[in-house]
């Protein structure tokens, strides 16, 4: 990882010199290994304090769509799972290409902090990423964990290694060894009866509080002024007033996103309750398979989405009804 | 049922007594509390929360002079949600209130004896016309007043009627108006509230109050500077968005000072120290 | 001091459920927060809570008044006060100061009758910090989270929890439940006390620049340049906010209801973009100007107002959610000149 970085910095900083581009979206160094935030490099300011280590798992392609309208050019550094976000907002003139460079960076999944934390690790003070394992070293002691029971939620059903867009590509990537089959947590939903299913949802949306991060990390989130934000739109709210509104909340963004949705697991990633927000999608894009045939949003620029594109094979609104009503 | 403890954030019931149409959005509302008394005592410059339930509640200066001691009355633009629903209101609607809040401006004593300069614009004559009236009733205690006003349009001038025909008529008392652009049917002024200013070259005997548009306040407090005031004699007041009207919803702040409780009232120095962020 | 053996904790919250409302840190779905005791409920002491404990006092979202309209009249009834005592427990040292902060907010200058109450009938039964993390730094402030004050102050230590009452209040309420407690001395007490010293003094986020910040800071910081990569980084969303134990700016709100309106007060961010906007605009319209508002206000505004007390106090919960890793400890670092 550390060679990664050292490349990904001498070509940044190559880019940034020869006039490339004017700016850097990238990560730079926190206050311990893991607390790395994302950040514009400039010209001026160089790259002091860049970083790039196993715990860059934010998405960075939500920071272009601000930028749309800046004369600057931007390199972006961005992981497999994420060229899929860029392909749709591409897709929806979200971000202006033409001032984007995107290098693509081999990927071998990143490490979830609070994983670490929930195996009962505290105090820590340096993590070391060595393939299979990781070692903590904490105030407390030391600890090996295994590194795949650690990685983030998003990586555990992982892509693929491939970049679906890129101008160049630095290191090589790997697909991480799947421990989840994607739609199994969509499964299980669908076994359950209706009461449990909503017992299931009631359970973990009660533990929402409203600070809208899902939203604003997502990547498909691009409203100009959120429904939710828009004092005229009579159902702006920023309470937890009741449970019922909770899930209205997250039911409309899910219903907002579906189609477009890449799937880049950033909302539960950044959920500070650990809500699993991605099973909502995921229902839809499942959904969405198996109503219209596979489709994955991001997978290329400029693809129409099946939901806003009509064929005359498009299944009936019965037939859903149907299936949903057995 | 057990005491009932009125918290500062809930509000009472008031009631709408009259409704005068001043222009193609501006309305000023005569309120009474539902005994038919005028809810509380107020300062002038000060302001209360208004509300219609459902609605919302925002905080709006008082417009009625101190010294009317039949009701309260609140000149009101139609700008937003709030005010578009309060212009629905007919009399004998009810709504709620609660109030009186804010710093006022100092009537008793840095005012006390001076000659006063008011200047306002468009809606902004609606807190100064509480300082004008209270000014007339307690006419011994002040020198020269004058009054500069201007508005977009002849349409859009608020109160024309009473500062054309009860203030301009007392003594020592001049009533300036200007009209940014000329109209057939205008016999008065036009020109800008800044320019008209530099043109009436007042001396800086006098303590002066602005209140108006932001950009207006800019142009006038500059227009003072250059006529020799210092801005210990210049007061305005500020508007941001407010909740709770009590310093405690955190939104109105500009630096530490709260603007629902520091203010709305504030001396132009005072100004200064403040980050501009308003 | 008393004590209690760990394996009989659930008989003195059942006691106290017996007589009050208990609100504790409760495991729900992997996530900890304070919750109301119901018997079985998963209590887990251990961890930190995701959002800090000021909703017992200054609850997320609460009903200030009903309207009913009959006619064209109005009929206002007020929310209802808490009137009856309960306990909130397991608080840690550092939300304990938290209320203290509140309180000078809430309770100085116009009295916020609705926090008085709860204030009044609740009974802060707090718990020394004997793993603090990484992510703490409330030494900075002056807090020792090994004595975390409170009405009654407890500890885990040798398999029992310990209780010393700190006020009146606090004194009153171990009497009532006196029979479930064994005598003991503090030895166990001073050497966790000790212990966690010697923890805290390895904390890596325990020298803050604190003398940078201050109620007088206003001129020296409010124009800094670096505000504006801080404030890139941030998505503005509203987590650090709301997980934090002294934010306390709120939003009233109407809600129409069957019967009528109800007009409620929920927890608001400065972070949001409707923030400050009214009908004519807003007075914060940049990213980087609503970032600034919120450390601002930390460091400099409530300095200002409140003798010079800061309104943090270093429970690291910001430092732990964000979810981009941007916090007031990098903003302290990179305005204080000490990175």
């Amino acid at each position: 990882m550390q060679g990664l970085e050292l490349k990904l910095k001498e070509r940044l900083q190559k880019l940034l010199d020869d006039g490339t581009v004017d700016c850097v979206i990238g990560w730079t160094k926190g206050e311990f290994i893991y607390d790395v935030t994302p950040a514009i490099f400039t010209k001026e300011s160089g790259l002091d304090g860049f970083v790039y280590n196993s715990f860059c798992g934010a998405n960075l392609s939500k920071y272009l769509v601000s930028q749309i309208t800046s004369d600057k050019k931007f390199a972006v550094i961005l992981k497999p799972c994420d060229t899929y976000s860029m392909n749709q907002l591409i897709t929806e003139h979200r971000v202006n290409r033409e001032n984007i460079y995107i290098i693509g960076v081999g990927c071998s999944g990143h490490i979830d902090i609070d994983k670490v934390k929930a195996q009962g690790v505290s105090g820590i003070t340096n993590v070391i990423d060595n393939d299979n394992n990781i070692i903590i070293n904490s105030i407390y002691g030391d600890s090996k964990i295994e590194k795949a029971s650690v990685l983030l939620s998003k990586c555990q059903s992982c892509k693929g290694s491939e970049l679906k867009i890129s101008d160049e590509i630095i290191g090589e990537g790997i697909k991480t060894p799947t421990c989840d089959e994607r739609f199994d947590g969509v499964k299980k939903l669908e076994a359950m009866t209706a009461e449990e299913r909503f017992a299931f949802w009631k359970s973990e949306l009660s533990k929402c509080i409203r600070c809208n991060a899902c939203r604003n990390i997502c990547p498909a989130c691009t409203c100009r002024t959120c429904v939710f934000d828009n004092a005229r739109s009579n159902v702006a709210a920023k309470a937890n007033a009741t449970e019922f509104e909770e899930k209205m909340f997250h039911i409309i963004r899910a219903f907002h996103v579906a189609g477009r949705c890449t799937d880049c697991g950033e909302c539960s990633r950044v959920c500070p309750q650990s809500i699993p927000l991605h099973l909502l999608n995921r229902k839809f894009i499942k959904d969405i398979n198996e109503f219209y045939g596979d489709y994955q949003a991001g997978e290329e620029s400029n693809q129409r989405n099946p939901l806003v594109n009509f064929t005359e094979s498009d299944i009936e609104a019965t037939v859903i009804s149907d299936k949903e009503g057995k | 049922m057990s005491e009932i403890i009125k918290d500062e954030l809930v509000p009472h019931v008031a009631k709408v007594i009259s409704v005068r149409t001043d222009t193609n959005d501006v309305k000023t509302f005569g309120v009474v509390g539902i005994d038919g008394g005028i809810m509380f005592d107020h300062r002038p410059g000060q302001c209360a929360m208004v509300s219609i339930p459902g609605v919302g509640e925002a905080m709006f200066s008082i417009t009625s002079s101190p010294t009317n001691n039949q009701f309260k009355e609140f000149s009101i633009k139609r700008c937003g949600i709030l005010t578009e629903a309060i212009h629905q209101l007919e009399v004998g609607d009810e709504i709620t209130v609660r109030g009186p809040y804010g710093k006022p401006f100092p009537v008793d004593d840095a005012f006390a004896k001076k000659n006063l300069l008011f200047i306002a614009g468009g809606i902004g004559i609606a807190p100064l016309r509480s300082v004008i009236n209270y000014v007339r009733a307690n006419r011994d205690n002040y020198g020269h007043v004058d009054v500069l006003y201007g508005a977009r349009s002849s349409g859009d001038l608020v109160d024309y009627e009473e500062m054309t025909k009860e203030w301009a008529n007392d003594k020592d008392f001049n009533v300036y108006v200007t009209i940014d652009r000329p109209e057939d049917s205008w016999g008065g002024h036009v020109g800008f509230v800044p320019a008209y200013l530099k043109e009436l070259a007042f001396d800086n005997n006098r303590t002066a109050v602005i209140c108006g548009p932001p950009i207006m306040i800019k142009f006038v407090l500059q227009g003072l500077i250059e006529m020799g005031f210092d801005k210990t004699q210049v007061y305005t007041t500020l508007e941001l968005k407010m909740k709770c009207g009590i310093g405690k919803c955190g939104r109105c702040n500009i630096g530490s000072k709260f603007v629902c409780k520091d203010g709305p009232v504030f001396r132009c120095d005072e100004i200064d120290e403040l980050p501009n962020e308003y | 001091m008393k004590k209690l053996a760990l394996s009989n904790l659930n008989s003195l919250y059942n006691a106290i459920n017996d007589k009050m409302k208990l609100y504790l840190p409760i495991e729900n779905n992997g996530a900890v927060n304070f919750g109301e005791y119901s018997d079985g409920a998963n209590v887990n002491l251990n961890k930190m809570t995701i959002k800090s404990a000021k909703d017992a006092f200054f609850p997320q979202c609460e009903d200030l008044s009903n309207f009913k309209k009959e006619g064209k009249h109005i009929i206002v009834e007020q929310g209802e006060l808490v009137s009856e005592n309960f306990v909130i427990f397991g608080v840690r040292a550092c939300d304990v100061r938290a209320f203290h902060i509140l309180d000078t907010v809430f309770l100085e200058g116009y009295l916020d009758t609705f926090y008085e109450a709860r204030r009044k009938h609740g009974i802060v039964i707090s718990l020394s910090c004997n793993k603090p993390e990484e992510s703490c730094f409330c030494s900075n402030f002056g807090i020792d989270p090994a004595e975390p004050k409170g009405d009654v102050e407890s500890y885990i230590t040798d398999g029992y929890m310990y209780f010393n009452p700190v006020t009146q209040k606090g004194a009153e309420f171990m009497a009532q439940f006196d029979s479930l407690f064994e005598n003991s001395d503090d030895k166990a007490v001073k050497e966790l006390q000790v212990k966690i010293g010697d923890i805290v003094g390895k904390l890596p986020l325990s020298n803050l620049p604190l003398n940078e910040f201050g109620g007088d800071k206003l001129d020296a910081l409010f124009n800094r340049p670096e505000w504006q990569g801080l404030s890139e980084s941030c998505i503005g969303c509203g987590t650090c906010t709301y997980v934090c134990p002294t934010c306390q700016c709120y939003d009233v709100k109407d809600y129409k209801t069957n019967t009528g309106v109800k007009r409620f007060r929920c927890w608001d961010s400065c972070m949001r973009k409707d923030f400050t906007m009214m009908a004519h605009g807003t007075n914060r319209p940049s990213h980087l100007q609503r970032f600034r508002q919120r450390f601002m206000h930390k460091l400099v505004y409530h300095p200002a107002n409140h003798n010079g007390e800061f309104s943090c106090v270093g429970c690291g919960r910001c430092v732990a959610k964000c979810p981009v890793s941007m916090n007031i400890v990098k903003v302290m670092k990179t305005l204080g000149g000490n990175k």
